[in-house]
């Protein structure tokens, strides 16, 4: 038996057979073959098979994920019959009698290669889709299986280095017990992800020496990951795991009745959304409205920007389904780690301190006017606020407010019908704007504190870098602290605050966010049922008394210990 | 053979799908159809591959030659151009 620790990245218990999954790089030999026609039709046998792949996947993920997301499945089959791939691949199979895998790489090769020289950042990317499709190519000739989670026959517990997107796209929820990385950090896509499904996890373990079929535990609460338990070890925590599924179970019963405290506080307990689905699956796991609802996603879709009727058609969609309940809509914040195809920017430097989110769309009137305008309307009759990200100064937020005028006055004009009072907000993320809430909070109707963002920038610590991001917690005491003045300097003006990042979700900072006074929490929806259940169990009283005693602790580590004491209390 | 000279309006040039719909026009003729980004002075391609399409890399405002040699090259011609002229069936 092996205990290890790593970081709690998705609450819950799991228990099973280890799937080790290490992608291999491919290897094959490039020979002369006597026969070119029978290589030419080994070759078209295995397109046909791909094809049919790519059609499943296409399907799959239509149905599992979502329409465009689906889409490049069939730019790849495009690709496949392409006669500048396939003609060619035929070429060089019937005139250097090459077998079809050396065939396949020096054509897809020579392609990456011309692919990557051009000076336009969309073609360019194509590149990664010849690869894609190349390696498909390759592994059906040599009759290999396919290497991404789909291959996962029966449920188990997956150890990897890190998973991206692509890896995890064909994932079947019911197949992954739980997940273990030797990277990451809490905001990694294993960890969101893990965290949207549900799955226990654990990520940033370090290099684990483990072969599949091993049994392992995942502890999502405490970050253990135990290898090969003793018989001991192993009903301990079947009846952790037993315990906690019971909890949730019921607290998915409650999830819909409101979070009240033990002494009578409500506060608001909302949901980050990115998508129509997820608002669905937000109000079933008991979502009083929306505190962020991510507007990329709808300009992540291909390569054209989505119009403004695109845009309100999404809006007023995801509106419909919440009713009168709060929809705070986040105006587009891209750049950054967050780069989208339709936009084209500069390459920086430094991009997390570049022209990102709002000090974009300041710059881009034909991307923040056409999308104030679509939530404008989108918000008539219905309880839409506009939030705009990155603030930093007064000047931004004036600025902000001149273009939401100007789409005002030009829905006017077109006489179309709209929000006309919707409440404006900012995210609090950047040090100075939570320095000048003060000065701020007259001027807006709310704030949502990004604590990520807002962790990232007081800490100086760059949350994409495997090295440093632990640091990067918002727990922080001088996080805490700049929340604090926050909620403090809105109340005065009568302001409410909200807080979208993390920590909302987490159990460990909820008794001192609510001592702190927050008034609406903003997660992944499937944190809600735990959330509100614990937040049940709280007295404000108490939870201020807890608030206290985290601010004046001088270090990250004393306030974790001390909230992780509590929460075992 | 029939030829002519036209820039690319579209917002994006011939990315994604305006690619895709101009090799499937393209290949639906059985004219031979070649492509120059006149901009970029790449080498002539076959239009009927949309590999080779984006391999020319026509952004907004290019300029490319089209060259159609075959029994329907004036329909290839009239049809490919009439894609450029309207923007795909894309609104701007």
């Amino acid at each position: 038996m092996k205990r290890l620790t790593g970081i709690a990245a998705s609450q819950g218990v799991a228990i099973g057979p280890a799937f080790v999954y290490r992608p291999e790089p491919l290897t094959f030999k490039e020979q002369i073959i006597q026969n070119p026609p029978t290589e030419i039709n080994r070759l078209l046998q295995a397109v046909e098979d791909v094809q049919a792949m790519l059609i499943a996947l296409e399907k799959y993920t239509q149905e599992n994920i979502g329409e465009e997301e689906s889409k490049i499945f069939e730019v790849h089959r495009m690709f496949l019959d392409d006669p500048a791939f396939s003609d060619e691949i035929k070429t060089i199979i019937r005139d250097e009698q090459l077998n079809a895998e050396a065939a396949v790489d020096r054509v897809s090769s020579d392609l990456i290669e011309q692919f990557q020289a051009i000076d336009d950042e969309y073609f360019r990317q194509r590149a990664i889709d010849i690869k894609d499709i190349a390696q498909r190519l390759i592994r059906q000739l040599l009759g290999l299986e396919e290497t991404t989670l789909a291959s996962l026959k029966s449920p188990a517990v997956i150890i990897a280095n890190d998973l991206t997107p692509s890896d995890t796209a064909s994932l079947k929820r019911d197949m992954a017990l739980g997940l273990c990385t030797e990277i990451g950090s809490n905001t990694s896509h294993t960890a969101i992800l893990a965290r949207s499904l549900g799955t226990p996890a654990v990520v940033g373990i370090g290099k684990l020496d483990i072969s599949s079929g091993v049994t392992v535990i995942v502890d999502g609460q405490s970050g253990e990951f135990i290898i090969d338990p003793d018989e001991a070890t192993l009903i301990e925590y079947q009846a952790r795991r037993q315990a906690h599924e019971q909890a949730r179970a019921v607290a998915i019963g409650q999830a819909h009745q409101p979070a009240v405290t033990l002494d009578g506080h409500r506060v608001e307990v909302v949901a980050n959304i990115g998508s129509v689905a997820e608002a669905e699956a937000a109000v079933k796991m008991g979502a009083e409205g929306v505190g962020l609802l991510r507007t990329e996603f709808l300009f992540l879709q291909g390569d054209t920007l989505p119009s403004e009727e695109e845009q309100y058609r999404i809006y007023r969609a995801i509106a419909d389904v919440f009713g009168q309940q709060p929809l705070v809509v986040r105006t587009l914040d891209v750049g950054g780690d967050k780069e989208i195809p339709s936009v084209e920017m500069n390459p920086e430097q430094n991009p997390m301190l570049g022209q990102r989110a709002i000090r974009l769309c300041l710059a881009r009137p034909d991307l923040f006017q056409p999308q104030l305008r679509a939530i404008l309307r989108a918000g008539y009759e219905r309880n839409i606020k506009i939030m705009f990200p990155l603030i930093g100064s007064e000047e931004e937020l004036q600025q902000a407010r001149e273009h939401l005028e100007q789409a005002k006055a030009d829905l006017r004009a077109r006489g179309l019908p709209f929000a006309k009072d919707a409440e404006i907000g900012i995210m609090i993320e950047v040090p100075s704007a939570a320095v000048l809430a003060d000065v701020l909070a007259p001027q807006v109707d709310f704030f949502s504190i990004g604590t990520n963002d807002l962790a990232q920038y007081t800490l100086a610590v760059d949350r994409t870098n495997e090295t440093v991001a632990h640091l990067a917690d918002p727990l922080h005491p001088a996080v805490i602290r700049l929340i604090q003045q926050v909620i403090q300097a809105a109340h005065r003006h009568k302001k409410w605050v909200g807080l979208c990042g993390e920590m909302a979700g987490s159990p460990l900072a909820a008794p001192l966010l609510l001592g702190l006074g927050l008034d609406e929490f903003s997660m992944a929806a499937v944190s809600i049922p735990p959330v509100k259940a614990l937040l049940r169990q709280l007295s404000k009283a108490q939870a201020e008394e807890i608030a206290r005693r985290c601010l004046q602790l001088p270090n990250l580590k004393q306030v974790q210990d001390y909230l992780q004491t509590v929460n075992n209390e | 053979m029939v030829e002519t000279t036209i820039t690319v309006k579209h917002k994006v040039g011939l990315h994604a799908r305006p690619a895709a719909v101009f090799a499937k026009t393209a290949q639906s003729f059985q004219a031979d159809i070649s492509l120059r980004n006149v901009t970029r002075d790449t080498a002539p391609i076959n239009a009927k591959s949309v590999i080779n399409l984006f391999k020319a890399a026509v952004s907004k405002d290019h300029t490319i030659h089209l060259t159609v040699s075959g029994a329907d090259e004036q329909e290839a011609l009239a049809a490919l151009v009439g894609l450029i002229e309207t923007n795909f069936g894309d609104a701007e």
